[in-house]
This record gives C-alpha cells, sequence and structure tokens, in this order.
C-alpha cells in the first residue's frame, strides 16, 4: 500500500512538472492514432457510405463482414501487418517495420472497418429519408454520397471519435509491428505494459491518467456534439 | 387574419387560353400499372392532363393518390405503362422541370437559404446568380429572417413554406404537392396557397393531392377523383363539385366517407 501511494503521487508529479520524457511518448501516440483516424476516415466514410446507397449482388455479406471486422483482436492485426512489412514481406521493401509509420498502418487497418461500419448505419439511416427528395432534385444515388456525407456529418464525427477511443487505447499492434523502442516507437500502451512488468509504476500510472483523461475526453466531446446537435435539429 | 377567405378569392383563372406556354405539357399516362406485394395498388388506363389551372387528385385513403403523384413524377417505376410528357418519354430531362413537395417535407441539415440554394445548385444554376435567387425565394416565402436559422427547427408552416420556395426556386413546368397543407393552421395554409397560386399565375402546372374540400374548392381548375387505385372521374372543378358524374364521388362529396 505504501508502495502504491508513493507510486501516485510520483505519478502526479511526472504529469505536472512535464516531464519530456512521458510527454514525448503521449505526443507520438497522438501522432500515431490521429494519423491513423485521418487516413481510416479517408478509406473508411466513402466505403461505408457506397455500402449505404449501393445496390449490388453480396451487398448483405459485405456488410456482415465489415461489421464482424469492428471487433478485429489487434494483436492478429499486428500479426498480419508484421507479414507484410517483414523483410520477406510483399511490402518489406519498404522498411517500415519498427517505425512509426507501421504502427500507423495497424492502426488504420483496425480502425478503418469501425468507420465504415459507423458510417454505412448512420448514411443508410440519413438516406432512408433524403432518397425520394433527392431523386425528386434529379440526383443520383452515387452523386447522392457528399450530400448524405455533410448531412451526416455531425453523427459521423462521433464515428471518428470511436475510432480515435479504440486506436489511442490498443497495445497488441503497435508492439509488434512498432516494437516499442524507446524514444522511437513507444506509445502510451506499450510503455504501460513495458514499465509496469519492470516494477516503474510511477510512469505507468502517469500514462494511465493520461489515457483515462483522453477517454472522459471523447466522450465529453461526443455528449457536447449530441446535444448542440439536438438543439440545432441537425442530428 | 380572423377575416373570411371565401370560397372563390382564390380561383386561379383558367389558363388553358396559354397553352403553348408550358413546354412540359400535356401529360398522357397509358395503361399505367403499380403493385407491392402481390396487389395492385394503382390501375390506371389512361390520363391526360393539360396545362392550365391546378389538378388536384381527391378520394379516400389508399385509393393511390400519392403513389400516382410517385409514379408521374418518376419517383417509383411503374409495373407496366407509359407517361409521356409532349410527345416524350418520362426520364431524368422531364423530371428535371418538375418539382415535388411531400406532405412531411424532407429539409436538409443545413440552414434555410442552404436548402434552396442546395436546389439550385443541383440544377445547375451557377454559383454568382444563386445568391440573389436564394434571397429572392426566401423573401417570397416569408423567411428571409430566418435565412440562417437551422431549417429543420422551423415551425411546421415555416418548414413547408421553406419546401415550397425550394421546389419552385427552379422555376419547375410542372409542380406535384402531396398534402402539403394536411397538419397546418388556416394562416400556415393561406401562406402555401398564395405560393401555389402565384406559381400557377406564372405558367407551372400544379398537380396535387389534397383530402380538404375547401382547398380543392379554392385552388381546382379540374379534379381526378380515385378509388381503389383506380380513375373513377376526371372532370373540371365546377362540375365536379354541382354534379359529380360517379356514385363514389358524390358520397364523397356528401359526406367524405367512402367505404
Amino acid at each position: 500500500m505504501q508502495d502504491f501511494a508513493s507510486s501516485f503521487a510520483t505519478a502526479l508529479g511526472l504529469l505536472f512538472s512535464g516531464d519530456p520524457e512521458l510527454w514525448a511518448i503521449v505526443l507520438l501516440s497522438l501522432r500515431v492514432s490521429l494519423s491513423a483516424v485521418a487516413i481510416a476516415a479517408l478509406i473508411g466514410m466513402p466505403l461505408g457510405a457506397a455500402l449505404a446507397v449501393g445496390r449490388f449482388p453480396g451487398r448483405g455479406a459485405v456488410v456482415i463482414l465489415v461489421n464482424s471486422l469492428m471487433g478485429l483482436p489487434p494483436v492478429v492485426v499486428g500479426l498480419l501487418v508484421y507479414l507484410l512489412l517483414s523483410n520477406a514481406g510483399p511490402l518489406g521493401v519498404l522498411q517500415l517495420l519498427y517505425t512509426p509509420g507501421a504502427m500507423i498502418l495497424a492502426q488504420v487497418v483496425l480502425v478503418t472497418p469501425i468507420i465504415a461500419a459507423l458510417t454505412r448505419q448512420v448514411i443508410e439511416d440519413l438516406d432512408a429519408e433524403y432518397s425520394e427528395q433527392l431523386r425528386s432534385f434529379g440526383v443520383s444515388r452515387i452523386a447522392s454520397v457528399p450530400t448524405l456525407l455533410w448531412d451526416g456529418r455531425y453523427s459521423l464525427l462521433t464515428a471518428l471519435l470511436a475510432g480515435f477511443g479504440r486506436a489511442v487505447a490498443e497495445v497488441g499492434a503497435v508492439i509488434i509491428v512498432g516494437g516499442n523502442i524507446n524514444h522511437v516507437t513507444r506509445v502510451m500502451t506499450t510503455t504501460i505494459a513495458l514499465e509496469t512488468s519492470k516494477g516503474n509504476l510511477a510512469l505507468a500510472l502517469a500514462l494511465g491518467f493520461i489515457l483515462i483523461g483522453i477517454a472522459i475526453g471523447v466522450n465529453a466531446a461526443l455528449g457536447l456534439i449530441k446535444v448542440t446537435t439536438t438543439r440545432s435539429a441537425y442530428a | 387574419m380572423n377575416r373570411m377567405i371565401a370560397a372563390d378569392e382564390f380561383k386561379v383563372p383558367d389558363r388553358s387560353d396559354n397553352a403553348s406556354a408550358n413546354p412540359t405539357l400535356p401529360l398522357t399516362a397509358t395503361g399505367l400499372t403499380y403493385s407491392a406485394g402481390g396487389r395492385t395498388l394503382v390501375d390506371v388506363g389512361q390520363l391526360d392532363i393539360r396545362t392550365g389551372a391546378p389538378t388536384i387528385i381527391m378520394g379516400p385513403n389508399g385509393a393511390g393518390k400519392s403513389l400516382l403523384l410517385r409514379l408521374l413524377h418518376g419517383l417509383i417505376e411503374p409495373a407496366c405503362g407509359d407517361i409521356v410528357w409532349a410527345g416524350r418519354q418520362a426520364g431524368e430531362a422531364e423530371r428535371s422541370r418538375q418539382a415535388m413537395v411531400f406532405q412531411r417535407p424532407v429539409l436538409l441539415r443545413r440552414s434555410v437559404a442552404a436548402n434552396i440554394d442546395y436546389s439550385l445548385k443541383v440544377h445547375g444554376i451557377a454559383r454568382g446568380t444563386r445568391a440573389g435567387r436564394v434571397a429572392a425565394w426566401m423573401e417570397k416565402a416569408g423567411l428571409e429572417a430566418l435565412a440562417r436559422q437551422p431549417a429543420r427547427t422551423l415551425s411546421g408552416g415555416e418548414q413547408q413554406r421553406l419546401a415550397l420556395a425550394r421546389a419552385l426556386c427552379t422555376e419547375p413546368d410542372v409542380l406535384f404537392l402531396d398534402e402539403p397543407t394536411a397538419s397546418l393552421d388556416p394562416v400556415s395554409t393561406h401562406a402555401i396557397e398564395t405560393l401555389i397560386r402565384d406559381a400557377c399565375a406564372r405558367g407551372a402546372k400544379i398537380i396535387m393531392v389534397t383530402h380538404d374540400l375547401g382547398q380543392a374548392k379554392r385552388l381546382a381548375g379540374e379534379i381526378i377523383f380515385m378509388h381503389r387505385g383506380g380513375i373513377v372521374e376526371q372532370s373540371p372543378a365546377k362540375k365536379f363539385f354541382s354534379s359529380p358524374a360517379s356514385g363514389q364521388a358524390s358520397a364523397f362529396l356528401a359526406g367524405g366517407l367512402v367505404l
């Protein structure tokens, strides 16, 4: 108990003293996860919207597949991306393994299905309401996608935040493809895993506080979006 | 607004003298049927709609009025039959000269002004000329003070005025209206009818479904009476209301209940 209390105090000290090592880890975490979410959004949103408005054979199966991929185990993603990027793998020439680039790639694979599946749901609901009116305007199914994405923008923001929450908190994928190298690929979650096993609980706890803070921040943002969009009837 | 509005005060002048003004009409539909779930819901042998004062479609619930509007506008595909506008087969080009307002307006999650702007934009109106037209139509609809307000926070009457202005801003040749004032109070209904009258005076053909007998009397040039998917009667409004040809229409006018 004595140990826990002192770790707790040291952790708070690290947070408020602006410890450069701690903040470098936090910044790298944010950089990796935000980049991954941005790239996943560019792929997942058009994909989800196309699934929502498209009518083609096998659509139902693709929807089920994308929904299932939302629950991809991060370690499996890490393993697959590792195989892709290893020297013997098809993308080995890129020499990305054990770089932040590899971690971004792994999180893109992890987050894209989440954003695509949530986007499909949002756009499908919106399309059910808009389709007759847009058809009356002479807007074709495909041409209606940008309109639906824009009008669903606030609901889609929640999909982005859900993707970010998943990316920033996962450890399995980034530890495999990043290697947890000090000052290079060490992010919050991998540091917590390592420092805990080393018995350096203060740094692990401090990073844990930040992760929980981010989770609270993301949920507060979601709540704020919900309140403001309900008020302006945009949701 | 506590004065009575006489039924004939809103009578739209018959514009049959100006038949050449509307390039999209006449409309001819032949052998039009629509079915869903194994039931034939619309079965119209022959329908001709010419330019002039509004054509009002009446009839009990389930008669197929809304479906007929959607078929004519091209929102749903008929099981069989032909729709011909002024000698041309119905298609995208024809629909771009038509507009429709639904019973429950579908407003975009944008401001009032952006809703009108969107309609102009998808009809290919150049960016430079849009702002002026948006402003003009917001004024016509009495919404200029609400330009930047989110459209979906408007009252029911304001929403329907906006939906109508958004439909009219592209100056369609044909305007379909599906019970546009069904849930509105008299003041809002009056505002909607004024916009409809203006559109008609400009030369647009109004094809409208309503359950409101008073509204039909105020606006109609001719009445199409539907029952169980078919057209029972198509007559000039005066004749329809004074001496309807069909038993169903007589019963409808007498008590409003046709079973």
